[in-house]
């Protein structure tokens, strides 16, 4: 991590547009400061770039963060400043939420889409639980009649993206590089370039894992976890937080059943067990086995959501 | 789970709380982890003191109090302690239990110099 700005590893792409962290760039910050500074080995300094102009951020301002190339880039805040040291220790509260700030991001997303009329949904699992060809089959069903958009998580590549626009759906691929999860941000950010229309349904496909993206809030309607009859039925056991935090849990790859040796009621039982609130649909992506009742679920999520649209 | 990602919410914290109310040096991070919360506290420790390198808490010490986890039996319509959210009630051993306590992950205080 940059030790100036503090901003991370510089993984992250969206659209495959890279951050080049080797090169000077600029800090713009919230007060109008602009600072620029290069992530050499030696000397990393701020340097102000008007002279005289002092580093101060806005006690409780963004840390804007655009590199001069258009790429996003989500590190995080900058080096502190340095207040005149005190002489005896004392105690100050702060009682914050440690996920505070992609809480806000979150609530900011939530509120862009209630606008809007927009239903979205967050969809969770391990890799191979067949969330993409689930997704595909959806779109197909439900374009028709409604416009869906989606946003991919991936750590690389944009192999997912293209298969979602292989159905004339609009998709965006995020890479989170080394992150394990979509943040708030990085879907907030999408959502302006992804600009989806008022009244539709923005599927989000999230990184193919049981275990990060349950803390994180993208300002989404409701959490999807799929659950696949090829994995354990011992998951939600084993990886409660994801079961705990979604309201739906698709059963996928049910057209395997007769192969398999998967107990689909001790693994309904078990997600129940973490979740007692837990709405269960067994589906196939395959065959599109149980998709009237997945469907119909979006509907009626939909229905509330475009009866809220406040513009 | 995502432990680097909160140590860096944490560094946003402090630093944050640095500025709006001028201190440059902090001792101590208090933390409230639940019980239910999906934090690992050994493996926060760890990305702690690397995340919090050349902030204003570098070296500090963190202090991390744990809170009890609890939830709401449907069945005795009553909260109940439970410390995984997969614990059946204590009392009837139903599962019906939704966690109402000890889901919180925050910076409670801090001690500065």
């Amino acid at each position: 991590m940059c030790n100036v700005c503090g901003c991370g590893t510089g993984e992250t792409r969206i659209e495959g547009e890279a951050v080049d962290h080797e090169q000077e760039h600029e800090h713009v910050h919230a007060d109008g400061t602009v600072h620029r500074h290069s992530h050499g080995a030696a000397g990393q300094k701020w340097v102000p770039v008007a002279a005289g102009q002092v580093h101060r951020h806005a006690p409780a301002g963004e840390h804007v963060h655009e590199h001069a190339d258009g790429s996003l880039h989500y590190g995080h805040g900058p080096a502190g400043a340095h207040a005149p040291g005190m002489s005896q220790a004392q105690m100050v509260k702060i009682e914050q939420n440690i996920l505070a700030k992609n809480d806000g991001f979150a609530e900011r997303n939530r509120g862009w889409l209630a606008e809007r009329g927009i239903l979205a949904l967050n969809l969770v699992s391990s890799p191979g639980s067949g969330k993409t060809t689930l997704l595909v089959r959806t779109i197909e069903a439900l374009q028709s009649r409604v416009p869906v958009a989606v946003v991919e998580g991936d750590q690389q590549t944009s192999f997912d993206a293209e298969r979602i626009r292989a159905t004339g759906a609009p998709a965006l691929q995020i890479n989170t590089g080394k992150g394990c999860h979509l943040d708030a941000h990085m879907v907030g950010r999408a959502l302006e370039k992804l600009a989806p229309a008022d009244d539709s349904v923005l599927l989000i496909e999230n990184v193919g894992n049981l275990v990060c993206p349950a803390a994180f809030d993208l300002g989404e309607a409701a959490k999807v976890v799929v659950l696949s009859v090829t994995e354990g039925e011992d998951k939600p056991l084993k990886y409660p937080d994801m079961f705990a935090a979604a309201s739906l849990m698709l059963v996928n790859k049910i057209d395997l059943l007769p192969y398999l040796n998967f107990p689909v009621d001790k693994a309904i039982e078990y997600a129940l067990r973490v979740n007692p609130q837990l709405q269960v649909i067994q589906v196939s992506a395959t065959t599109g086995a149980g998709f009237d009742a997945w469907l119909g679920w979006i509907d009626a999520r939909l229905a509330e959501a475009v009866a809220a649209r406040t513009r | 789970m995502h432990e680097m990602s909160l140590a860096e919410g944490i560094r946003q914290i402090v630093e944050d709380a640095g500025r709006s109310q001028g201190f440059g040096k902090v001792k101590i991070v208090v933390l409230e982890i639940g019980e239910l919360s999906s934090v690992e506290p050994e493996s926060l420790r760890f990305c702690f003191d690397v995340v919090m390198k050349d902030s204003i808490a570098d070296g500090a010490q963190l202090q991390i109090d744990p809170v009890p986890g609890s939830g709401w039996c449907m069945q005795c319509a009553e909260t109940v302690p439970i410390s995984a959210l997969y614990d059946p009630c204590p009392k009837c051993g139903s599962y019906q239990v939704q966690a109402t306590g000890g889901t919180e992950m925050r910076v409670k205080e801090l001690e500065i110099e």
